[in-house]
């Protein structure tokens, strides 16, 4: 069968089966979209979770940015991982006990105020709507490789499923349907990284091999590797070129981000108890562990094998390069979507494939009588052309489009709900028209996720970068606005409105500043970026991607100074703040 | 429940937070950044030590940090009779 159709086939059981999971579990639970996650047990509750969060960044970008970054992917891993301990210690059982719905809500109440509500939700959009961007991206790679079309058809055409499948809502919500999700995006993960562990090391357990040696040559894969990469003037896989400070940054950034993105945080407000508010962090961590420990194996061996498969005979020798009329299948059909591309620069007919930005290296180059890199591989498709490098059979690399398909979608319609909820139930029915129908709020929110798609399909056609960057300056916004006085509304009872207020404006425009100038993101018709993005441009030599922690310091600090500037918080304040760093209810005379 | 209890709680929670905060840094920003050229001197097999804890290692300690604290959390609250039910 061919590989098209095996496709169609293997995505449309994955959609038959949360379909018909969704109405299943419907027609047996009459509970509120809200609380899907009581009853559930905390290990299916936290496979639910890992599917809500690992998203076309984590599952398609990631791996292929870490293959091309090496030691500097590092800060992606270490980023979107350890961010779970940080919402398990500080914030989701305070949240949990607080017991409302929605970020926005919490801040209102804890901070005793609507402007507090309007400024939260400004920022909560902000963060959806860059993170929503990044995603689209993700969309429209998937279905361009696999209707066979360029890559901005395949975004538009990504955009009329998102949305069918963010309007028709509710089976985002059930739990159930998440699980699913989950299986199915970890089965295709791992499927293709455990075969290609075995193909180049004998070892099917892709963490360890990767630290294995190569079969039959007595080297380790990871040294195999850093001597490739070097002798085609590439920077060393095992270290970095990123600055120690910007390492730092971006990792804490994406850390904090994680702990103060909405749509992660809301699940901890549903799960039945405080206890299980900090399991369930435990085993989401758990689920997600499994795919982000993987995804470096699949970096380093999709690097390997793509190298190896350009470049099998000695670098320099003449016939040590790939002839192009020999070139394997997955070439062609990548070129039709134009993220690969070639041009066959000195007219030798063979594929040469080097770092010709490096100048020292470019001399030696020319001495083999090559005129420039003539392969121009994007970042993104590694992950779902590796199984095609490989040479594995049909069946897997279709499994790996539903896999890569469920993890963009399930996450975009996630936060599109996100952002068509904020409008409709924290602005409109909140603030602006509290009389609002129940017709008129879901017609507002339809609205909403309507405008939304469109805008994250004008970023998606020209994003500021690969999707894991894109993602990861979402997490900057999040780490630089709600995360600060989340943490202060938890464990500082003196910090007020007017800080918190405060607080939240400067993180949030400081970071966004910065983005935009360096990288461009709403304001690109404007002429932004209008600020050469090089790191003797950078304040303290942090990049956008880790500015956010900058912007979470500056948080902190006005927080605290504007709220030790002004009155402290009411009584009533102080006291649901006790009452929430307490997991059994305590009666308000023994506060 | 007496507000010295609860202070008392308190104090032991933050106190729990500190230490798995510290680990935490350790093994991510400590043995994965900071200290990652010294470390990458041992190697484990075909691993550089220090590259290893970047892309392996932390994560798992995250995993079993978050596990650590649930577990002994969920004690504290007994031991300090706030536990739920």
């Amino acid at each position: 069968m061919s590989l098209q159709a095996l496709t169609y086939i293997v995505v449309g059981l994955s959609f038959a089966l949360y379909i018909g999971i969704a109405f299943w579990s419907r027609a047996h639970n009459t509970g509120d979209f809200y609380i899907a996650g009581k009853g559930v047990s905390p290990v299916a509750n936290g496979m639910a979770t890992a599917a809500d969060w690992m998203s076309a960044a984590s599952f398609i970008s990631m791996a292929g940015l870490i293959a091309f970054l090496g030691y500097d992917g590092s800060v992606y891993l270490m980023g979107w991982t350890g961010g779970y301990v940080l919402l398990a210690l500080l914030l989701a059982p305070y949240l949990r006990k607080f017991g409302k719905f929605t970020v926005p809500e919490f801040i209102a109440e804890r901070y005793y105020s609507r402007t507090a509500r309007i400024v939260a939700v400004i920022c909560l959009i902000f963060i959806s709507f860059t993170y929503v961007a990044g995603q689209m991206r993700g969309v429209g790679i998937v279905f361009s490789r696999f209707l066979e079309v360029e890559v901005t058809v395949g975004l538009v055409i990504g955009m009329g499923i998102v949305f069918i499948y963010a309007v028709l809502g509710g089976m985002k919500g059930i739990t159930y349907t998440q699980v699913a999700q989950y299986c199915v995006l970890i089965f295709a993960y791992s499927v293709p990284a455990i075969f290609i562990a075995i193909q180049i090391t004998g070892n099917p357990i892709p963490q360890l091999a990767f630290g294995s040696e190569i079969t039959g040559s007595g080297t380790a894969l990871l040294d195999k590797l850093d001597d490739i990469v070097t002798s085609l003037g590439f920077n060393q896989y095992t270290s970095g070129t990123k600055s120690r400070i910007d390492v730092f940054c971006i990792t804490l950034a994406l850390m904090v981000g994680t702990a103060g993105l909405p749509h992660v945080i809301v699940r901890f407000f549903t799960v039945p108890k405080v206890r299980d508010a900090r399991v369930s962090a435990g085993y989401a961590l758990f689920f997600i562990a499994i795919l982000y420990t993987t995804a470096p194996a699949v970096g380093s061996m999709a690097r390997y094998n793509l190298l190896n498969t350009i470049q099998p005979g000695e670098v320099g020798a003449v016939d040590g390069n790939l002839i192009y009329d020999d070139r394997p299948d997955w070439f062609d059909t990548w070129q039709r979507t134009g993220l690969v591309t070639f041009e066959d620069k000195n007219g030798d007919g063979r594929i040469q494939y080097y770092n010709d930005a490096n100048a020292g290296f470019s001399a030696r180059a020319a001495e083999y009588g090559w005129q420039g890199s003539e392969l121009t591989v994007d970042r993104d498709i590694m992950v779902l052309a590796n199984p095609e490098i490989a040479g594995l059979p049909n069946w897997v690399i279709a499994l790996v489009a539903a896999g890569g398909i469920a993890a963009a979608l399930s996450t975009a319609a996630g936060l599109l709900l996100v952002i068509s909820a904020a409008i409709s139930h924290d602005l409109i029915k909140g603030i602006f028209a509290p009389g609002i129908s129940e017709r008129g709020e879901l017609l507002a929110g339809r609205m909403a996720a309507a405008v939304a798609i469109m805008i994250a399909g004008y970023l998606g056609f020209d994003p500021p970068g690969w999707v894991a960057q894109v993602v990861a300056f979402a997490f900057g916004l999040a780490a630089a606005s709600l995360f600060p006085v989340i943490l202060l509304g938890i464990f500082f009872k003196r910090v007020n409105k007017q800080g918190a207020i405060a607080g939240m404006l400067t993180g949030l425009l400081f970071t966004y500043g910065y983005i935009e100038f360096f990288k461009g993101l709403f304001l690109k018709w404007a002429g932004s970026p209008w600020g050469e993005n090089v790191a003797e441009h950078w304040l303290f030599g942090i990049s956008p991607e880790g500015i956010g922690v900058i912007g979470m310091c500056l948080n902190f600090i006005v927080a605290i100074v504007v709220s030790h500037a002004t009155a402290p918080p009411p009584e009533r304040i102080q006291h649901m703040v006790e009452q929430i760093r307490v997991p059994r209810h305590v009666e308000d005379h023994q506060l | 429940m007496h507000s010295e209890n609860r202070m008392a709680y308190w104090r032991a929670n933050l106190r729990l937070v500190a230490i798995c905060l510290l680990i935490w840094f350790l093994c991510s920003y400590g043995f994965g950044v900071l200290l990652v050229e010294q470390l990458n001197r041992i190697r484990i097999g075909g691993f550089q030590l220090g590259f290893w804890f970047a892309q392996q290692g932390s994560i798992y300690i995250f995993v079993a940090l978050i596990f650590f604290y649930a577990w002994r959390m969920n004690r504290i609250d007994r031991q300090f009779d706030v536990h739920e039910d």
